[in-house]
């Protein structure tokens, strides 16, 4: 099979204005995998299936990812121009300082497919899709109508990460009820307060179960403890 | 009143057979629990291996698994109830005719089991139906189904028929419905029934 960048000097040769980056894996399996934009998404899909050589007619897997809001410090040599005594004379003389410096890089959702060819017998190349933010821009393109296995994995990735694939046929809920309006594999999903008991806490229950204790400081549950004690 | 086990003997060689209405009936009902065909998880596969020719469940009355909750006595949760299935298991309870028993098979039945603090599992099927018998394991092997019919069985055979803790639906005051919980915005509403069951209650 081609490598990653023969993958994706065939998809820029033949799909001319899709934006495509390697993502390297340093694991030792090195699977490295393709970054395609989510404009031409299913024009390099419909490539990728339909080529001669690479002919990936089978999708194994689609996933989601969650990439939160990270926050970057970073030091930063700038040159500011300082009135500065010389020789007894007052001069403007270039400064170096190094200057910290705070900038927050968004957060976005990446949906990663894993392709085979079942003709070939090659597999598996990998691509990769990214939202543009996690709040609002949450839409990707569909890739059901290339290879109809993603259906039930993009309504799972739907329902678990919010991601809205457009031109999917029936994109509902797979996991949830429909009524239910979080969603749960998000890293900021907060849980409902459904702690009740447990016997010997440790950890993250533990943590749990002193959050739901100072919730209820001074309820019924509490006056119910001292009738009992 | 029980009669004298001798006396009763002598009588039965005789052909004389002497017993109370209370042993006749509950001999009755403990001795034709028809489960209904209903499996959650793989605790189901366990559930099914025990009807078969090794365990052989028929041994206790219960080889019929009824397709419909109109024809079965006794639910048998095998299996992980989720928030998403458990409106349909109670709703299902509540379609079945007394007087009817509950076995919560296996750790996710009876706690939630590995997946208690998961979003999408309910902590124990008791929070909304009452349970008869519970059988931990994961899954508990087909003896342990065997064991929980008879701790039922006998908790039948034990059953007065008047006064307190008589059957369900000889109570003109017990519950027949249960109510189905709702499907929330966040969790099932409400997240549990408290005519069944409430936290209990530590003491330090």
């Amino acid at each position: 099979m081609k490598s990653v960048e023969d993958i994706k000097a065939a998809i820029e040769a033949a799909v001319p204005s899709a934006k495509v980056a390697v993502i390297p894996n340093p694991a030792p399996s090195a699977q490295h995998s393709l970054l395609i934009d989510a404009q031409h998404a299913v024009s390099v899909a419909e490539f990728l299936r339909d080529d001669e050589d690479l002919a990936l007619d089978y999708l194994s897997n689609a996933t989601g990812i969650d990439y939160l809001d990270k926050e970057i410090a970073e030091k930063v040599k700038v040159t500011r121009q300082v009135p500065k005594l010389v020789d007894g004379v007052e001069q403007i003389v270039d400064e170096t300082v190094e200057e910290a410096r705070k900038r927050v890089e968004p957060g976005y959702f990446e949906v990663v497919y894993h392709l085979f060819s079942v003709a070939k017998k090659h597999g598996p190349v990998i691509i990769r899709m990214r939202t543009a933010n996690r709040t609002d821009q949450v839409e990707l393109p569909s890739l059901t109508p290339v290879w109809r296995s993603a259906e039930f994995q993009e309504r799972e990735i739907f329902d678990l990460f919010g991601v809205v694939f457009k031109g999917h046929p029936d994109l509902r809920r797979i996991l949830m009820w429909d009524e239910f309006k979080d969603h749960p594999m998000r890293r900021d999903y907060v849980e409902p307060d459904d702690f009740e008991y447990e016997p010997t806490p440790h950890d993250e229950v533990l943590k749990r179960a002193q959050e739901h204790r100072s919730r209820e400081q001074g309820t019924e549950i509490r006056d119910q403890e001292e009738k009992v004690g | 009143m029980a009669v004298d086990q001798k006396l009763n003997i002598e009588l039965g060689k005789q052909g004389v057979m002497v017993t109370t209405i209370q042993e006749l009936y509950n001999w009755g009902r403990r001795s034709s629990i028809w489960p209904m065909q209903f499996g959650l998880a793989c605790c189901a596969i366990e559930m099914i291996a025990t009807t078969m020719a090794r365990y052989d469940l028929a041994r206790f009355g219960s080889e019929v698994f009824r397709p419909s909750p109109r024809q079965a006595d006794l639910m048998i949760i095998s299996g992980t109830v989720t928030k998403k299935m458990a409106p349909q298991v109670v709703r299902l309870y509540n379609q079945m005719a007394e007087p009817r028993y509950v076995i919560a098979m296996g750790a996710c039945a009876i706690s939630g089991g590995p997946f208690k603090q998961g979003y999408n599992v309910l902590k124990g099927i008791d929070r909304y139906i009452p349970v008869d018998v519970h059988i931990p394991g994961c899954p508990p092997r087909p003896e342990a189904l065997i064991q929980a019919f008879m701790t039922l069985q006998k908790k039948i055979d034990e059953q007065h028929l008047t006064g307190e803790g008589r059957p369900r639906h000889l109570d003109q005051e017990a519950p027949g419905e249960f109510p189905v919980p709702d499907f929330g915005e966040h969790d099932l509403e409400p997240s549990s029934n408290p005519g069944t069951w409430t936290v209990p209650k530590i003491i330090q």
